[in-house]
């Protein structure tokens, strides 16, 4: 005598009924969530594939007619209008976006291993200020960076961006880093402390390979930061040495520009965020979900 | 063996004679304080270099109580602030009411919205400027894609998006939320993931399924991280630059700008430096109250994102 059987058959047809739609319910909410996805996507795709330079977007096609690499081709080889630096804005783009990562997750993870591993005392203080940094947003700081990048003689120069990009970013990933850093136990330093390790290898060879899930989050975090940027990159870099990002939001009022070619450019500079996120997945999962295997 | 090794392969202590003492005692002595100084080192250049410097210098640049005269006398930044307090309303509380009931959603175990995450997480690995200008794109006049798909699908005439203040709104608010709910759906579904499923089992033995579920076991344990998340959202949707700035141009004339772009229009197309400075610090005696409400929350509780 099973237990589904004692149910009443009305309640086990309301069950089955109730399964069913969830199910209709599930397929048409992801048949939604997929187009609103995807549809800027297509949008890029359908531009950069046009054969004519920048027709389709005045046409007004929803389907392509005949698609071509023609975009992709110019703007490989650089003979695009408005593109013929690409490879050395590209170039500068991906410069501010590695350093921003580099430098966030090592200073970020320096200043949490003394706070919250070494203990030090009053270390709290340095959590708070840096959470006060969010009470004013870096777009708001825009008019007085650009002033004293001058005094700091960074005018025009790469290192401007990536300071004030390290600087929005720690907060958030020292956030991050002190939350996962509870799942460590203090055992591990209290035994590597009797066996004579220094700081220094404690945090080389204890707290960086355990903490790779929470380093992953705020890497791809970081890259992402900078690689959303389009203000600190404007104002701060001169037209002459400037990023991808800067050309394609300057540009994308003027109807002459060679749309196809532009957007061909756009496509290949979202995708190495994307690679970078495909390739720390298991971490950036085990990272959000605080998972303390390292896999 | 090392006894680094020997904690590593024993696991952590089940009981210790003596009372567990962390490695370092409340105080570093000698060398030990001195590298723990020497990492933090780093992190206070960059803080006082970057984000302290130049905040006293913008609190400097608009210290002149004449330029708030001018700020309330222009319209131009009443309408602002009635924008960004709607942009920013709305943007982060339907973002984050939606992320919380998607993220039940992708709780489901079936392998295709697994699969679907992968795709729904796109927009956030998306740059900004590039989505930005797609939308404005799809956007444009009778000949964007999103005016020729409700004209081939639905029979309907679609507006002129960015000539109306409230569509132009709209369009912003739509697209901020379309670039960042992925990730905060992706925060609730690891903080969801984590409830133990004894909860949902006793909760069902009491009679809460579906939607009561939701609201009296799902919900309040994940109260204080939603209301962590919704403040640490709304401080960063104010600095917002991006969006206002490429979909709607702020037009028409100005009607859609927020206070990032107000700021930056004031000071580098204007030339008046301060008024731009002035017109973001009028909104600090918001932002800082919020960043003490999320000091203190996180502070009190123990809360894992």
């Amino acid at each position: 005598m099973s237990i589904a059987l004692s149910v009443p058959q009305p309640a086990r047809r309301r069950y089955r009924l109730r399964r069913r739609l969830g199910d209709v319910g599930s397929v048409v909410l992801a048949i939604v969530l997929l187009i609103w996805s995807l549809l800027p996507v297509y949008q890029m795709l359908l531009i950069a594939l046009d054969p004519e330079e920048g027709e389709i977007e005045f046409s007004g096609n929803i389907w392509p007619s005949e698609l071509s690499l023609d975009g992709f081709r110019e703007v490989v080889m650089q003979e695009a209008r408005y593109l013929e630096d690409f490879w050395q804005q590209f170039g500068n783009s991906v410069f501010i976006g590695l350093l921003t990562m580099v430098l966030t997750v090592l200073i970020a993870s320096l200043a949490s291993f003394a706070v919250s591993r070494m203990r030090l005392s009053k270390g709290s203080l340095l959590t708070n200020a840096a959470l006060l940094t969010y009470a004013i947003p870096a777009s708001f700081l825009i008019v007085p960076y650009y002033g004293i990048m001058h005094g700091y003689g960074l005018s025009n120069s790469l290192w401007a961006v990536i300071a004030a990009q390290v600087a929005f970013a720690i907060p958030f990933a020292i956030l991050m880093l002190q939350l996962y850093a509870t799942l460590i136990p203090f055992e591990l330093d209290d035994a590597a402390r009797v066996d004579g390790a220094s700081p220094v290898q404690l945090y080389l060879r204890i707290y960086l390979p355990l903490m790779t899930p929470a380093l992953a989050v705020v890497a791809v975090y970081a890259l992402l930061l900078a690689w959303n940027d389009y203000l600190y990159q404007a104002v701060l870099l001169s037209p002459r040495n400037t990023t991808l990002a800067v050309t394609q939001g300057l540009l994308f009022t003027d109807a002459d520009a060679p749309w196809n070619a532009m957007m061909a450019s756009a496509i290949i500079y979202v995708l190495p965020p994307i690679a970078l996120l495909f390739a720390l997945r298991r971490y950036v999962v085990a990272g959000l979900t605080m998972a303390d295997d390292n896999g | 063996m090392s006894s680094t090794q020997q904690v590593l392969a024993a696991g952590p202590p089940v009981s210790a004679k003596a009372p567990w003492r962390p490695p370092w005692h409340r105080r570093l002595h000698g060398s030990d304080f001195t590298w723990a100084i020497a990492f933090v080192v780093p992190y206070a250049a960059v803080f006082l270099a970057f984000v302290v410097y130049p905040f006293g210098h913008a609190l400097w640049m608009a210290s002149k109580p004449s330029l708030y005269v001018d700020l309330f006398a222009d319209p131009g930044y009443l309408r602002t602030v009635v924008n960004t307090v709607l942009f920013v309303g709305i943007a982060v509380n339907l973002k984050m009411f939606l992320a919380l009931l998607l993220s039940g959603f992708f709780l489901r175990r079936r392998w295709w919205i697994k699969a679907l995450l992968a795709v729904y997480v796109l927009p956030w690995a998306l740059a900004a400027t590039q989505a930005c200008i797609s939308f404005h794109w799809m956007l444009i006049g009778e000949q964007g894609l999103v005016n020729r798909l409700l004209d081939e699908w639905l029979g309907i005439e679609g507006p002129l998006w960015f000539n109306d203040r409230w569509l132009g709104l709209g369009a912003d608010i739509v697209v901020y939320i379309w670039k960042w709910m992925p990730f905060w759906t992706v925060i609730f579904l690891a903080a969801r993931m984590k409830i133990p499923r004894d909860i949902y089992d006793s909760a069902q033995i009491d009679g809460a399924i579906g939607a009561r579920r939701f609201v009296h076991v799902t919900f309040p344990l994940l109260a204080n991280l939603y209301l962590l998340c919704t403040l640490l959202s709304t401080l960063w949707t104010v600095g917002d630059f991006t969006t206002v700035f490429l979909v709607s141009v702020g037009g028409p004339g100005g009607a859609t700008d927020v206070l990032a772009t107000l700021g930056f229009h004031y000071a580098f197309d204007a030339a008046q430096p301060a008024l731009g400075v002035a017109a973001v610090i009028s909104a600090l005696p918001v932002l800082i109250p919020l960043v003490i409400l999320l000091m203190r929350r996180l502070h009190t509780s123990e809360v894992r994102l």
